[in-house]
Formats: C-alpha cells, sequence, structure tokens
C-alpha cells in the first residue's frame, strides 16, 4: 500500500468480512493519483463531516447531451488527483451478460483514460466508469466506439433502459426481457443522448412479479411479466413436497396474501380468481407451481425517489399487454405518453408527479386509455379517483 | 478571464462564456464560433437569434425542451427535432449556442 496515505478513518471500512470499496480503491492507490487522491478527499471528508465534491457542470462528448455526469472537487489544490472527477454511464447488455475479454476491453481503455474504478453496475443499470478529466473525455468515448459500446443516459432524457435476466436463466419470465431492453435501446436512441424531456424517464423490465430490477419501486415506467390465466400446478411435484416434508400448510397456504390457496391432504386447489399474482406459492414451491400459459405484461407509471414531492410507487397503467417483437403496441403507448407529458409537464417534473398534479383521470383521458379497475393504489384497495364526473360526461356524450 | 477581438477586450468567466450579454454582436459571435469549430451558417443564426431573444424576454435561457417546441412552431418539425439541433451544434445546443449567443453558461445538475 502506499506509505503516504493516511486514512484511519476510511480503514475502519476495510474491517469485517464483508467487501469493502476502500479495500478496492486502495488496490488502484499504487497505480493511480486519482484513487489515492479520492481517498485522500473522503477521509478529510470523514474528518470534517462535509462533502467535498461540486456539483454538476455540464460536460458531455460531441453529438451527446448525456451520458457523462460532471464532477469537480471543491479542493482542487489539496487534491489534484481528483480536480476532475467525472462519472461516465456506459450502456450495459441486456441482462448484463459479458464475455470476460468484454469487460477486460473495458477495464483497458478505463485505466488507460480514467481513474480505473468501476461501478458494475448502478442502480440505472449501465457500467459505470467512474472518474476521468474532461480532456480525457473525447480519447475515452472514442475508444469505447471503436469497440463497438456506447454511452448510457443521464439528465433530462430516457435513461439506458434495464431489464432482469429473464428468459436467459429464469423460468419465470413472462416474456422477453432481453429483447425488448434491446428493442427500445435501439428505437429510442436520440431520446437515449439528446435529452429533451421535462425531466429523466427511467424504463424497467422484470419477467415477472418477483420485480429483480425493482421496477415498481425505481422506474417512471415498470414492464412487469404477468399471467392472465391459471397458475399451473403438476400434482404429482406437489405430493412430492408434502411428502418430503415441506410444511405446506404454514409456508404457503396460510401465507398466501389473499388466502386463495387451500390444501387438501396431497392436494393443492387454487381459486384463481382471487389470485393477486404475488409469486409467494410458486417460489416456495418451483418445481410444483409456474406462471400460467397466457403471459404478457403489466405496465407501471410514476415510481420515483423523494424530490418535489415525496417517494412514489409506480401504479397500474395497462393491466395486461402481450409482449411480441416487434413490440409496436408498447412504442406506441411510451410515445403518447412521452406526447402528453411533453405538451403538458413542467421543467423537472417526473411523470409521476405530472400524473398526481393532472389527475390520472385526465391523463388517461389525455393519452387515450380507459379507467379501468385495476387502476388503484394496491390490490383490493380502494380505487384512489372517483371517476363519476368522467363517466356522467361520456354517458351524456354517447346518447 | 477576458479575450481580444477586433481591439476590444470582451470579459469572460472561466469557460469562456461573455460576462455582458450587450458585448455581443454577430462579429464577436462568429468569432467564439470558430474558436468552437463551428462555421456559422443561416441554420446557426436561426438558433443564436432565438436564444437572444428568449433571453431578454426571460432572463434565462430557455429549456432544451422549450428550444425545440419553438423551432419547431417558427421552422417545421424538420429544424424542431433534438438531432438537427446536435447537428448544428455538437457540444450540445445549451452549452455550445448559449456560448456563441454571449449568454451564461447554463447550468445543470447530473
Ligand atoms: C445542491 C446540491 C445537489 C443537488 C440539488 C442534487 C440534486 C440531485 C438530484 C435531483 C438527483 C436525481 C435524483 C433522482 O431522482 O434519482 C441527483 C442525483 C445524483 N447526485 Fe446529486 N445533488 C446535489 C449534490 C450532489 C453532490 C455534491 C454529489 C456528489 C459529489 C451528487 C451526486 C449525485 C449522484 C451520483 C446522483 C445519481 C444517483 C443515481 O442515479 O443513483 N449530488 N442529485
Ligand atoms: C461512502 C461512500 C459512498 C456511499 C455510501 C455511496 C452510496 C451510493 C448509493 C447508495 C448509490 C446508489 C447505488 C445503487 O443503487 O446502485 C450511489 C450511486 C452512485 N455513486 Fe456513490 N456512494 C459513495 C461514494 C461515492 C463516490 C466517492 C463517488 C464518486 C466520486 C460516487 C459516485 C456515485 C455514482 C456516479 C452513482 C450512480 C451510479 C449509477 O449511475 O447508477 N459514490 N452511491
Ligand atoms: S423478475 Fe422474475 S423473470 Fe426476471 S429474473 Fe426475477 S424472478 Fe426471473
Ligand atoms: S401467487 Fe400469491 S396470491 Fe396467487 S395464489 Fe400464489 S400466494 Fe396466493
Amino acid at each position: 500500500m502506499a506509505d503516504d496515505l493516511k486514512t484511519p478513518l476510511l480503514d475502519e471500512l476495510e474491517k469485517g468480512p464483508w467487501p469493502s470499496f476502500v479495500k478496492d480503491i486502495k488496490s488502484l492507490a499504487g497505480k493511480k493519483e486519482m484513487a489515492k487522491d479520492l481517498l485522500r478527499q473522503l477521509e478529510k471528508s470523514y474528518e470534517d463531516k462535509r462533502g467535498y465534491w461540486k456539483h454538476g457542470g455540464l460536460v458531455g462528448v460531441m453529438g451527446y447531451g448525456g451520458g457523462v455526469i460532471g464532477r469537480y472537487s471543491a479542493l482542487p489544490e489539496e487534491f489534484p488527483g481528483v480536480s476532475h472527477f467525472h462519472t461516465l454511464r456506459i450502456n450495459q447488455t441486456s441482462g448484463w451478460f459479458y464475455t470476460a475479454d468484454a469487460l477486460r476491453e473495458i477495464l483497458n481503455i478505463w485505466e488507460e483514460h480514467g481513474s480505473g474504478l468501476l461501478n458494475v453496475h448502478g442502480s440505472t443499470g449501465d457500467l459505470v466508469l467512474l472518474g476521468t478529466r474532461t480532456e480525457e473525455l473525447e480519447p475515452t468515448f472514442r475508444a469505447l466506439t471503436e469497440k463497438g459500446w456506447d454511452l448510457g443516459g443521464s439528465g433530462s432524457d430516457l435513461r439506458t433502459p434495464s431489464c432482469c435476466v429473464g428468459p436467459g436463466r429464469c423460468e419465470y419470465a413472462c416474456y422477453d426481457t432481453l429483447s425488448l431492453a434491446y428493442n427500445l435501446t435501439h428505437a429510442y436512441q436520440d431520446e437515449l443522448h439528446r435529452p429533451m424531456f421535462n425531466y429523466k424517464y427511467k424504463i424497467k423490465m422484470s419477467g415477472c412479479p418477483n420485480d429483480c430490477t425493482a421496477a415498481i419501486a425505481r422506474s417512471d415506467m415498470g414492464i412487469i411479466g404477468i399471467w392472465k390465466d391459471d397458475i399451473q400446478v403438476k400434482p404429482d411435484a406437489v405430493a412430492e413436497y408434502v411428502d418430503s416434508g415441506l410444511d405446506v400448510q404454514g409456508l404457503v397456504v396460510e401465507n398466501c396474501p389473499t388466502g386463495c390457496i387451500e390444501l387438501d391432504g396431497n392436494e393443492i386447489k387454487i381459486d384463481n380468481s382471487n389470485c393477486v399474482k404475488c409469486m409467494h406459492c410458486i417460489n416456495v414451491m418451483p418445481k410444483a407451481l409456474s406462471p400460467g400459459k397466457e403471459r404478457g405484461a403489466a405496465i407501471t407509471l410514476g415510481a420515483k425517489a423523494p424530490i418535489v414531492e415525496g417517494a412514489l410507487f409506480g401504479s397500474v397503467i395497462i393491466p395486461f399487454m402481450k409482449l411480441e417483437e416487434p413490440f409496436e403496441e408498447v412504442h406506441d403507448l411510451i410515445e403518447r405518453i412521452w406526447e402528453f407529458w411533453d405538451e403538458h409537464g413542467t421543467n423537472r417534473e417526473r411523470i409521476g408527479e405530472f400524473i398526481e398534479r393532472v389527475s390520472l383521470a385526465t391523463f388517461l383521458e389525455g393519452i387515450g386509455e380507459k379507467p379501468l379497475p385495476q387502476m388503484i393504489k394496491a390490490p383490493r384497495d380502494n380505487p384512489y379517483v372517483f371517476y363519476e364526473e368522467y363517466y356522467a360526461e361520456e354517458g351524456e356524450g354517447e346518447k | 478571464m477576458s479575450f481580444e477581438f477586433s481591439g476590444k477586450t470582451y470579459e469572460t468567466d472561466d469557460d469562456g462564456y461573455l460576462i455582458n450579454l450587450d458585448d455581443w454582436n454577430q462579429d464577436v459571435a462568429a468569432y467564439i464560433a470558430e474558436q468552437e469549430g463551428v462555421e456559422m451558417t443561416d441554420a446557426h443564426w436561426e438558433v443564436v437569434n432565438f436564444l437572444r431573444t428568449y433571453y431578454k424576454e426571460y432572463s434565462i435561457a430557455p429549456a432544451i425542451k422549450i428550444l425545440i417546441k419553438e423551432m419547431k412552431k417558427m421552422f417545421g418539425p424538420e429544424k424542431g427535432n433534438s438531432a438537427y439541433l446536435y447537428n448544428l451544434y455538437p457540444a450540445g445546443p445549451a452549452l455550445q449556442a448559449c456560448k456563441i449567443a454571449g449568454l451564461p453558461k447554463p447550468t445543470g445538475c447530473v
């Protein structure tokens, strides 16, 4: 370890059995002044109990408005290694599949042009390359694009679409998340690279309600796999679980949130009309139960972290959509939403805040969708929008 | 910071954006554009002139979304889109066109 690096407070974070970002950054400190000064500045932050990063500053590469997050040290004389410390978001592959060679390619480029530090993957889904100087941005971008990589989104644009591993490994997938993420990324290159929205727009795709991308909480638009018909049951396999001593009554039947499963000896019966598709029973007995055969996705809108309004979960806007290539129905929906949000939304207003402001009824009318009973905050909850007026008006029109 | 052009000194911020809105004229705009590697055509001037008019009215540069919308209104959809604007100003309509238009540097979070 570099001898001239004294970071007693940070060193505390190397203790314990878990991974340590201090250990990681130190592994590069012998090689990179940037990594060393990053640790020094962070140590000072811990001593003084305040951050020493200046926020923002627009930096980017030619032709793109997004993909680079500008970051400067507030103490550039003391810590010249991090006077510039810009982040690059690199568009990840669908489902995060890489060859070792591809990752080595990224590492080599980044050790040459930046700090060598990566965050793989960030909450956005991208490969996050942490820390480079303004004058290195174009050369890094060139080196990356020569090898077929591209920047992801940042700022008020379409953020890099992100999906779960889906049918790549997981039998629960109700649609091909990998293809849809790839398809949307290519269809909306302009929206991804050249910010022109009111604010960010994140699309996350999960193949089933287990929602491994946390789309329900972390994406303006969540596309979450679901089925319409009955849960598929293999009676023999159920019997095997019971015989093997699994407490089906306690762990499955009694944990079903709507109490719609019955166990009768070695047999289970599911009242599918009352199933809310929480995945619990399927997760406990994957060999016996699986999602139905009529598969597609539910689409949610509006999740976000707290900025203007408090944190929001997404709520259902489309209860069920079949998802098959070339995914025209999804494109059509996305474009109607963007158009209405663009026309009537205000600067820095996320889609969820926008819907709260104008009301769901107005929003649905604006994008040309009909109100449905599924558009409620939680299953079996009261609808949070009242449609009397809406229906009265429509009824009168038809007469 | 500052620079000399045609015998006059122009005050700028650290990134080369003019401090005084009124220092601006077409010649110095063309000079700044040249430093940026942008060759000004009528299409470039349309954007710069719009930015200045907007700034005079609202004392703030328009959001990209508004710039695109207004361009669409004035010049039609083939000019009212972001690809067109990035084609004219590769470093971004916000950063580069504002600099040439003599407006302050746009700030931005994340
Ligand atoms: C006045 C100061 C700041 C303001 C107003 C601000 C505002 C914001 C906002 C609005 C977001 C988007 C949050 C979201 O909805 O996802 C954000 C994200 C972020 N900010 Fe700041 N920020 C400030 C200071 C900083 C500083 C000092 C740093 C670091 C040195 C920083 C690092 C980040 C990062 C890394 C993200 C992205 C997080 C992610 O995507 O997971 N911010 N900031
Ligand atoms: C103790 C130190 C730190 C903590 C606890 C912390 C915490 C976090 C958390 C919780 C997130 C969201 C992560 C996710 O869900 O993927 C985040 C994202 C991020 N952080 Fe940090 N962070 C730390 C240090 C830093 C430093 C030193 C930098 C750069 C100088 C940095 C840059 C970023 C960036 C760029 C993101 C966004 C990644 C993306 O695009 O998804 N963080 N950080
Ligand atoms: S969200 Fe569902 S389909 Fe996707 S990886 Fe998770 S469990 Fe599998
Ligand atoms: S998916 Fe959930 S709600 Fe449906 S039957 Fe299984 S446990 Fe009950």
